[in-house]
């Protein structure tokens, strides 16, 4: 009986890291195309040409071109750049929001905690998408906008994990060994409680890359994120949906690249989950 | 022994610690756990403090090494009233007044080495990374540990040693007064003994001599190690004097019962 737990154990550890490797490693492709899909472009992404336009896919053009005769694999990887930086960004962002917050909340308690609690509350019970599209509405279009709205929604949901995990640990006595070698509040909090408790958050948020992806690429789709001529995929869809019946893979290439990106992120992110568990690397 | 005109390291002054009930102010929810409380240790004195579970004891202590806000009374620290103290002036008063704790282990760090723990405090009173380190493995051996442990993680020592690792990062800033609240609780029997005579050994030397206050629940404990003892109930002082006298000749009830329940 025990010799079989041990030995089941055994697997998955080792399914764990082999897949640690190869999603890890697709996400690491991902990013290096995106850094450099300046040099890996085989036409201009912005160079139109009517002659060709509309032509599907062939040697010379992989992935067609649009209807202006722009090349389409080359605005898929150019796309990748605001498309991936600007998710990065913000998973960035409300991680670090959301964390600060929770952790001022879990640490500080009393009204402020209450206060930020129920603003958070606030933000939570709202339907997430409408209400980045309310704020998108508001502030105008534009990546950066879209970003804003987004980040609006999400904090919430890392400041309540951080305000959990503050509050589990800081009863812990070894803040209270801390306070009596002489560390101030603030060298506690970086030096012993974030160590502590952003093992959970960070797998949160690579947990919250591909939603991201997909809910940037939602606004630039309804029109309310990048705006057209820049490749993002998002806009690049929405660009081309009226000729959805004539000309698919318009709309089918930034469609399978977002796909495949939000698959790899989001596995990559549930097998550090796996990883981080302590019951699987025990 | 030159007892006479010696200043007392440590003055408590009715001291009380109320806790409020769990809807703040409402007085009817407060409850006393620590009842005008006063006694004096002196330089180089064991005191023990010994009480049922929930009389109050952590709680006094906390109060004294200022975990807690007291209620009323004051605290008085080698001539110095800490009862309000904070911030950078608490800090410095750390140097001179240290703790260990009962659950060794927890009272690490779990992502730090020991090493690092036990020089935390010399690095916040400005000595450089090297120097601490160096120091704490210096107080390692001094309390019996292996230099070969100060990488190691708390999780991956016993309790025994963790306990001398506290032990020696509590004396690390060479304090006047060294609180142990159930120090030895956690630990199994043959354990509690290397600790109480590592304790003895390290206070009797002159370099490090410092006072103890000492809280247990094992009289038997007290008895062997402590000059002075306490007794406390409910929050109250019932008792003081020699351990012995009040084994063998408890004047107080509760003294009494106590001591038929544990020995
Ligand atoms: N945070 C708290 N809020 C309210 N009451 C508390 C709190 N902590 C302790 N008490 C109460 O104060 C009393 C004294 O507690 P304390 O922890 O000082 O006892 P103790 O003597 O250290 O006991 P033990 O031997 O179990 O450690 C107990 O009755 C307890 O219920
Ligand atoms: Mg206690």
């Amino acid at each position: 009986m025990k010799e079989y737990t041990i030995r089941t154990q055994k697997i998955k550890k080792n399914t764990v890291k082999l897949r640690l490797i190869i999603f890890g490693s697709l996400a690491v492709i991902l990013l290096l195309c995106s850094v450099f899909s300046e040099h890996l472009t085989p036409y201009d992404p912005y160079l139109q040409d009517l002659s060709c336009a509309k032509a599907p896919p062939s040697a010379a053009h992989w992935f067609g071109t649009d209807r202006y005769g722009r090349d389409m694999l080359s605005r898929v990887i150019a796309g990748s750049r605001a498309s991936i930086y600007s998710t990065l960004l913000l998973v960035l962002i409300i991680t670090v929001i959301g964390t600060c917050v929770g952790v001022f909340c879990g640490w500080y308690g009393r009204w402020i905690d209450t206060v930020l609690m129920r603003i958070s509350d606030m933000f939570l019970a709202f339907p997430g998408l409408v209400f980045a599209l309310a704020v998108a509405g508001v502030l105008g279009g534009g990546l950066q906008n879209a970003i804003i709205a987004l980040t609006a929604i999400s904090w919430p949901k890392y400041a309540r994990i951080a305000r959990s995990q503050t509050l589990a640990q800081k009863e812990m006595t070894y803040f209270k060994a801390a306070r009596l070698s002489g560390s101030s509040t603030l060298k506690i909090i970086i030096r012993h409680l974030l160590p502590n408790i952003i093992g959970p958050i960070l797998v949160t948020s690579m947990l919250d890359i591909g939603t991201m992806m997909m809910e940037l690429a939602g606004l630039s789709f309804l029109g309310l994120g990048a705006k057209p001529p820049t490749a993002e995929w998002g806009s690049m869809m929405s660009d081309a949906r009226s000729l959805l019946t004539t000309v698919p893979w318009v709309t089918l290439s930034p469609g399978i690249a977002i796909f495949i990106s939000v698959m790899i992120f989001n596995l990559l992110g549930d097998t550090i989950r796996d990883y981080a568990d302590p019951k699987s690397r025990r | 022994m030159n007892v006479i005109k010696m200043e007392p390291v440590l003055r408590v002054e009715n001291l009380t610690g109320i806790y409020k009930g769990k809807n703040g102010r409402d007085p009817k929810t407060a409850f006393t756990a620590v009842d005008h409380v006063s006694f004096e240790l002196m330089p180089g004195e064991c005191l023990g403090i010994i009480g049922e579970s929930g009389s109050g004891k952590s709680t006094l202590v906390n109060m004294i090494i200022r975990l807690l806000d007291a209620a009323e009374g004051s605290v008085i620290l080698d001539g110095e009233d800490i009862t309000t103290a904070r911030g950078k002036e608490l800090r410095k008063i750390y140097r001179k007044m240290q703790m260990v704790f009962q659950s060794p282990q927890e009272s690490f760090d779990p992502r730090r080495t020991l090493s690092d723990g036990i020089g935390e405090g010399l690095r916040n009173s400005g000595m450089s990374g090297r120097e601490a380190k160096e120091e704490s493995i210096r107080l390692m051996k001094l309390c019996g540990l292996d230099p070969e442990l100060a990488g190691c993680y708390p999780h991956e020592v016993s309790g025994g040693q963790c306990q001398r690792a506290a032990i020696a990062r509590a004396l690390a800033v060479k304090p006047k007064l060294l609180i142990c609240d159930e120090a030895t609780s956690a630990l199994d029997v043959t354990i509690q003994k290397e600790i109480i005579e590592l304790l003895d050994e390290l206070r009797s030397r002159e370099k490090e001599g410092f006072s103890i206050l000492f809280i247990c629940h094992d009289i038997a404990l007290v008895q062997q190690f402590c000059d002075r003892v306490l007794v406390l109930y409910k929050g109250r002082i019932v008792e003081e004097g020699c351990p012995d006298d009040i084994i063998n000749d408890p004047k107080d009830e509760y003294t009494k019962r106590l001591i038929a329940g544990v020995l």
